[in-house]
C-alpha cells in the first residue's frame, strides 16, 4: 500500500512536471512521435502491400490456356501428361465458364462481361510446381511451350517473388530505421533528463542529506522518462492514424476507378499496443542511462 | 551515540582538517562544538552525518562505523540524524510545508499522517501560521527554523546544528536556542556547533573547542 501510495505520488510530481514546462514537453513528444511514426508508418505501409500481393498470389504458378476448340478428351489427355510430368506437385482445370465467373466476381469488370455475346476465355490449367525457384520454372515453362493444343504459357506469379524481394528489402529498411531512430528517442530522453538532473541539482542533494535513497531519488526521472516515452508514442499513432486516414481517402478514389476493394490497413490493436509498450520502454531505457550516468557525482558536500 | 577514536581527516592536497581526535557522546546529551572557522567544526559534523568519511581512526554513530559504512547504509543513517545547516539548505520551489515533508515522504509517510506530523513541527518552531509561504518571503530567523523544523519532523533522536545561530542577531538566536534547549529536555542527542560566546554563556552545556583540527581539553 504504501509503496503503491508513493508510487502515485511520483506520478503525480511528474505529470505535473511534464505540465510546468508545456512548450519543452510537447516539443520532446512531438520530435519522439515524429521520429517513431516514420518506421511505424513504413511498417503499415509495407503490411497492406504485402495483404495486396498475397490476394492475388501466394505461391508462383503457371497457367496453360488451351487452344480454343480442343475437344474434351484432348483436354483429358493433357491433365493426365501434366500429372504424371516430375516437376508438378498438382493442378487445377480452370474451364472457361468457371474462368469467366471468376473473372466476374474478383476484378469488377462485371458490367463490360455482361455485355459479351459469348465468352472470349480458353479452357485452362493453374499448374502448382514442386520447385518455386524462378529458373526451375522458366525450364518448366520452356517445355510446355513445346507441347500440342497450348496456346499460351504463362508463368503468373514471377512478379509475386519480385514482389517479395522488394517487400524484403523494404522491411529490412524500416528494421534499419526503426533501430536508428530508436536510439534517437533513447538519446532525446537522455539529454532530457540530464538537463533536469542538472538543474534539480540543489533538490538532489538535500534529499540525499535527509536520507533519500538512490531508487527515490532514481525514480522520478525513471517516471519522467517512461511517461515522455508513451506521450511520443501516443503521438506516434496519432500522426500515422491520421496520415493513414487522408492517404485512404485518395486511395479509395483511385481505387474506385480500378473496381478494386483495396485500402492501406489501419494499426492493429496488437500493432499500437506494442508501439506504446515500445517507446515507454525506450523512454524508461533513455532516462535510466542518464540517470546513472550523472546522479552519482551528485553528492552533498 | 557517537564515539571518535583517533580520527585523522585528510583531504587531498594535504591539509589536515581533523587531527587525532578522539570523544563520545552519550544518548541524551548536549553538547557545544566551538573554534574559529576553518578549525573543522563542519567536518566533525561531516563525519558523523557520513557526508564525508575519516581518512584514519574509528567514527562510530549509533553503533555504524562510518568509515567502512555501505553506500546502501547511509540513507538510512541520515533518517535518524536531523541535520540542520548555516545556509538552510531549503528549496526555494517550494512553500514551507512541502520543504517539511520532504523527509517523510522519503521515508514513504501516509499523506494524512505526514500532514500531520508537518503542521506539529512547524508548531513546535512557530512557523504554523506560514506554512503556504515560500523560502524567499521568510526572514533569516524564519528560514533558520524552517530548516528545523524539516529536521525534526522525523523525530531523529539526534540533532545536529552547523553554526543554526551563524548569521542572527540574538533575539532570533535566543528563539533558536529556547527550541533546541525543548529537544534536550525530551531526550534527543545535540551536537551543535557554534563560536557565538554569549549562546555559550547563556545557555551552558559541555563544549569541545576544536583548534586547527586538534581537541583542546
Amino acid at each position: 500500500m504504501r509503496f503503491l501510495i508513493e508510487h502515485l505520488r511520483v506520478l503525480h510530481h511528474t505529470l505535473r512536471h511534464l505540465l510546468l514546462t508545456p512548450n519543452a514537453s510537447l516539443l520532446n513528444i512531438l520530435i519522439i512521435g515524429i521520429a517513431l511514426s516514420l518506421p511505424v508508418g513504413g511498417y503499415v505501409l509495407l503490411k497492406s502491400v504485402q495483404s495486396l500481393g498475397s490476394q492475388i498470389a501466394g505461391t508462383p504458378q503457371i497457367s496453360v490456356f488451351l487452344t480454343t476448340g480442343t475437344s474434351d478428351s484432348e483436354i483429358g489427355r493433357i491433365g493426365e501428361k501434366l500429372k504424371q510430368h516430375a516437376a508438378i506437385k498438382r493442378i487445377e482445370f480452370v474451364s472457361r465458364e468457371l474462368a469467366l465467373k471468376k473473372l466476374q466476381q474478383t476484378t469488377g469488370l462485371s458490367d463490360m462481361i455482361d455485355g459479351l455475346s459469348q465468352n472470349p476465355l480458353p479452357d485452362a490449367f493453374v499448374i502448382y510446381p514442386k520447385e518455386n525457384n524462378v529458373a526451375s520454372l522458366e525450364v518448366l515453362r520452356d517445355e510446355l511451350k513445346t507441347w500440342q493444343h497450348l496456346e499460351h504459357v504463362q508463368l503468373d506469379s514471377a512478379w509475386v517473388q519480385k514482389l517479395q524481394a522488394l517487400l524484403n528489402f523494404g522491411r529490412m529498411a524500416v528494421a534499419i530505421l526503426a533501430t536508428l531512430l530508436s536510439f534517437a528517442l533513447i538519446a532525446i530522453t537522455f539529454n532530457t533528463i540530464r538537463l533536469q538532473i542538472l538543474t534539480r541539482r540543489e533538490e538532489i542533494e538535500v534529499a540525499k542529506l535527509i536520507g533519500a535513497t538512490d531508487a527515490f531519488i532514481r525514480r522520478p526521472f525513471l517516471y519522467f522518462g517512461l511517461i515522455q516515452g508513451l506521450l511520443g508514442g501516443i503521438a506516434a499513432w496519432l500522426l500515422v492514424a491520421g496520415s493513414l486516414q487522408l492517404l485512404n481517402y485518395q486511395v479509395s478514389t483511385l481505387t474506385q476507378l480500378y473496381a478494386s476493394s483495396f485500402s492501406l490497413q489501419r494499426l492493429s490493436l496488437g500493432d499500437s499496443m506494442t508501439l506504446l509498450g515500445f517507446s515507454a520502454y525506450l523512454g524508461w531505457m533513455g532516462a535510466w542511462f542518464s540517470v546513472s550516468q550523472h546522479l552519482w557525482r551528485i553528492e552533498p558536500r | 551515540m557517537i564515539k571518535f577514536n583517533q580520527v585523522y581527516k585528510r583531504y587531498p592536497g594535504g591539509h589536515e582538517a581533523l587531527k587525532n581526535l578522539s570523544f563520545d557522546v552519550a544518548e541524551g546529551d548536549m553538547v557545544y562544538l566551538t573554534g574559529h572557522s576553518g578549525a573543522g567544526k563542519s567536518t566533525l559534523l561531516k563525519l558523523i552525518a557520513a557526508i564525508e568519511r575519516p581518512t584514519s581512526g574509528t567514527v562510530l554513530v549509533k553503533g555504524q562505523n562510518i568509515r567502512s559504512i555501505k553506500p546502501a547504509a547511509i540513507p538510512h543513517l541520515r533518517r535518524n540524524i536531523g541535520l540542520i545547516f548555516q545556509d538552510h539548505k531549503l528549496l526555494f520551489d517550494r512553500n514551507a510545508f512541502d520543504n517539511v515533508v520532504l523527509p517523510l515522504q522519503i521515508c514513504g509517510f501516509d499523506h494524512r499522517e505526514a500532514a500531520k506530523r508537518v503542521r506539529a513541527a512547524l508548531d513546535k518552531v512557530g512557523l504554523l501560521d506560514r506554512e503556504k509561504a515560500y523560502p524567499i518571503a521568510l526572514s533569516g530567523g524564519e528560514q533558520q527554523r524552517l530548516c528545523i523544523a524539516r529536521a525534526i519532523v522525523n523525530r531523529p533522536t539526534m540533532l545536529l546544528a552547523d553554526e543554526p545561530t551563524g548569521n542572527l542577531d540574538s533575539e532570533y538566536s535566543n528563539e533558536i536556542m529556547n527550541i533546541f534547549k525543548s529537544f534536550h529536555q525530551v531526550g534527543v542527542t545535540l551536537l551543535i556547533s557554534t563560536h557565538d560566546e554569549c549562546i555559550l554563556r547563556q545557555y551552558p552545556a559541555r563544549a569541545l573547542h576544536l583548534k586547527r583540527g586538534e581537541l583542546l581539553v
